[in-house]
């Protein structure tokens, strides 16, 4: 096995970032945020661009999780189950990078 | 209509017929396009423009070799600029040094490239180019180094169709993030070296087994997109994702059509960029509307409840096997003529064997199309359609 990569857990420490080949955009002609990727277009729904829009690389998901609890006004709890899903989902389709 | 016209997402533009390789395989039309064809700069800035107003989101920039267009960067740069995707799907033989950077900088956001085999020997025999291989290995590098986000591309025949796991290991070794196994469309050049090239069922068994094991072993770590072959096929394929329904391709002269093969149509009349408009091509040419939605099927497919899921399948195949472009794809196991279509699949021969020139292989030449065209299509069988 030659991989160069390993397949990533999502933990709370854990930076997701969208990768060189995803890139989010609002396009005017439907009026909707697309999810651009090599031979796929996808088209999130509130809660997952909300998701999306805070993977900058910057911000651990321990830190989006508290963000999102806190505009949504939600229990904490259920906020990590739901966006550790999310990630684990979208790393291992290689749509966000952990 | 039955359901209302959307805004397309996807293009593919042929840019060039032009190619330093000759695979057996090419989906291209076997009458290439000599380079005093090609719609010039101007006019495929001019169409990716309306392209953008129109919808689309990502442009696939393919040919032939669309690296040959010295003015791949300029096109690459007004894509980007209306923030379209752009995807370069390159045989990466040849390619200048210099210009891998130059995609890069231009705005290019991936990659794909071609290998006709896993294996040097094969890849040279398969395209008819000695060395093309270690250009190839040398492209993926160039481009990894270039922060290129990479695809490998291995389309799938009986004279490679082995060498499925090496593909596994060698777009690993090249740090691609995806792979698409690719069982070749028995289109264009495919189709006259159909018999050639047709696989054996065990083959393609094995091949199944393999490819999903990887999958799930790579989870995360590869993405593997398998396009099974029609030929071993229980349904058709939703052929471009519906005729004319969210795609288009565009052909080096600037002729729009809904797929790749849609010229063989020879009842419908394809319009040119130009002349008329993208949107009214898309919006009211005849042949865009021929097949659109529903409401064009016969039985069985008309009320089939999988008429929207595989939207009838291919036209072109439907018309290379029936005879009839409004036929039902004879992939499809409730096509009259599948079990015809079987019979084809089943007379594949293991893999490996003879050489492909060996057996009279017709490799891809501009002025090199065969006469007669194609294979005789399948007679409906009396015994089948009663």
């Amino acid at each position: 096995m030659t991989a160069l990569r390993e397949r990533k857990a999502v933990s709370p420490g854990a930076v997701p970032a969208l990768p060189r080949h995803v890139r989010i955009q609002y396009d005017p002609v439907r009026q909707a945020f697309a999810v651009l990727s090599p031979e796929k277009v996808f088209w999130p729904n509130e809660i997952s661009l909300e998701i999306l829009r805070r993977c900058d690389g910057r911000l651990s998901v321990k830190e989006i999780v508290a963000d999102l609890a806190r505009e949504y006004n939600a229990p904490e709890e259920d906020v990590a189950s739901d966006v550790t899903a999310f990630f684990q989902e979208w790393s291992d389709k290689l749509l966000v990078k952990l | 209509m039955s359901e209302p016209l959307l805004p397309p997402i996807g293009m593919l533009a042929e840019l060039t017929h032009r190619c330093p390789l000759q695979c057996a395989y090419c989906s291209n039309p076997t009458e290439l396009l000599k380079a005093n064809r090609e719609i010039d700069t101007e006019t495929w800035l001019a169409l990716f423009e309306e392209a953008a107003d129109l919808g689309v989101l990502q442009v696939h920039l393919s040919g032939g070799e669309p690296t040959l267009r010295r003015d791949l960067e300029q096109l690459i740069s007004g894509l980007s600029r209306r923030g379209v995707y752009t995807n370069l799907i390159t045989a990466g033989v040849g390619i200048a040094e210099g210009r891998i950077e130059a995609f890069a900088q231009a705005g290019l956001d991936h990659l794909q490239l071609s290998f006709q085999g896993a294996r040097p020997a094969t890849t040279a025999r398969i395209g008819n180019h000695q060395g093309s291989h270690e250009k190839k290995l040398e492209t993926a590098k160039r481009a990894r180094a270039a922060g290129l986000p990479l695809t490998i591309n291995a389309p799938i025949h009986r004279h490679n169709i082995e060498e499925v796991p090496e593909f596994i290991e060698l777009a690993l070794s090249l740090d691609a993030e995806r792979l698409e196994i690719a069982n070749v469309q028995y289109a264009g050049w495919a189709l006259v070296n159909r018999d050639a090239l047709m696989p054996d069922r065990a083959s393609v068994e094995r091949q199944g087994e393999i490819v999903e094991a990887a999958r799930e072993r790579l989870t995360g770590i590869m993405n593997i997109d398998f396009v099974p072959p029609d030929y071993f096929a229980t349904y058709p394929k939703p052929c471009m994702g519906g005729w004319a329904r969210d795609a288009f391709m565009v052909a080096p002269d600037g002729t729009v059509l809904p797929c790749h093969a849609a010229q063989t149509i020879t009842s419908l009349t394809f319009e040119r960029f130009g002349p008329r408009t993208l949107t009214e091509i898309w919006t009211d040419s005849p042949a865009f509307n021929a097949f659109r939605g529903t409401d064009w099927m016969l039985e069985p497919c008309r009320t089939c409840d999988r008429r929207e899921i595989d939207w009838g399948g291919c036209r072109c195949q439907a018309m290379a096997i029936a005879g009839d472009a409004a036929a039902t794809d004879p992939a499809c196991i409730r096509s009259p003529l599948h079990a015809r279509m079987a019979a084809v699949a089943g007379s594949g021969r293991p893999a490996g064997g003879e050489a492909p020139g060996a057996e009279g292989f017709v490799y891809r030449r501009i002025g090199g199309a065969p006469q007669p065209e194609n294979p005789a299509p399948l007679k409906p069988d009396p015994a089948l359609t009663a």
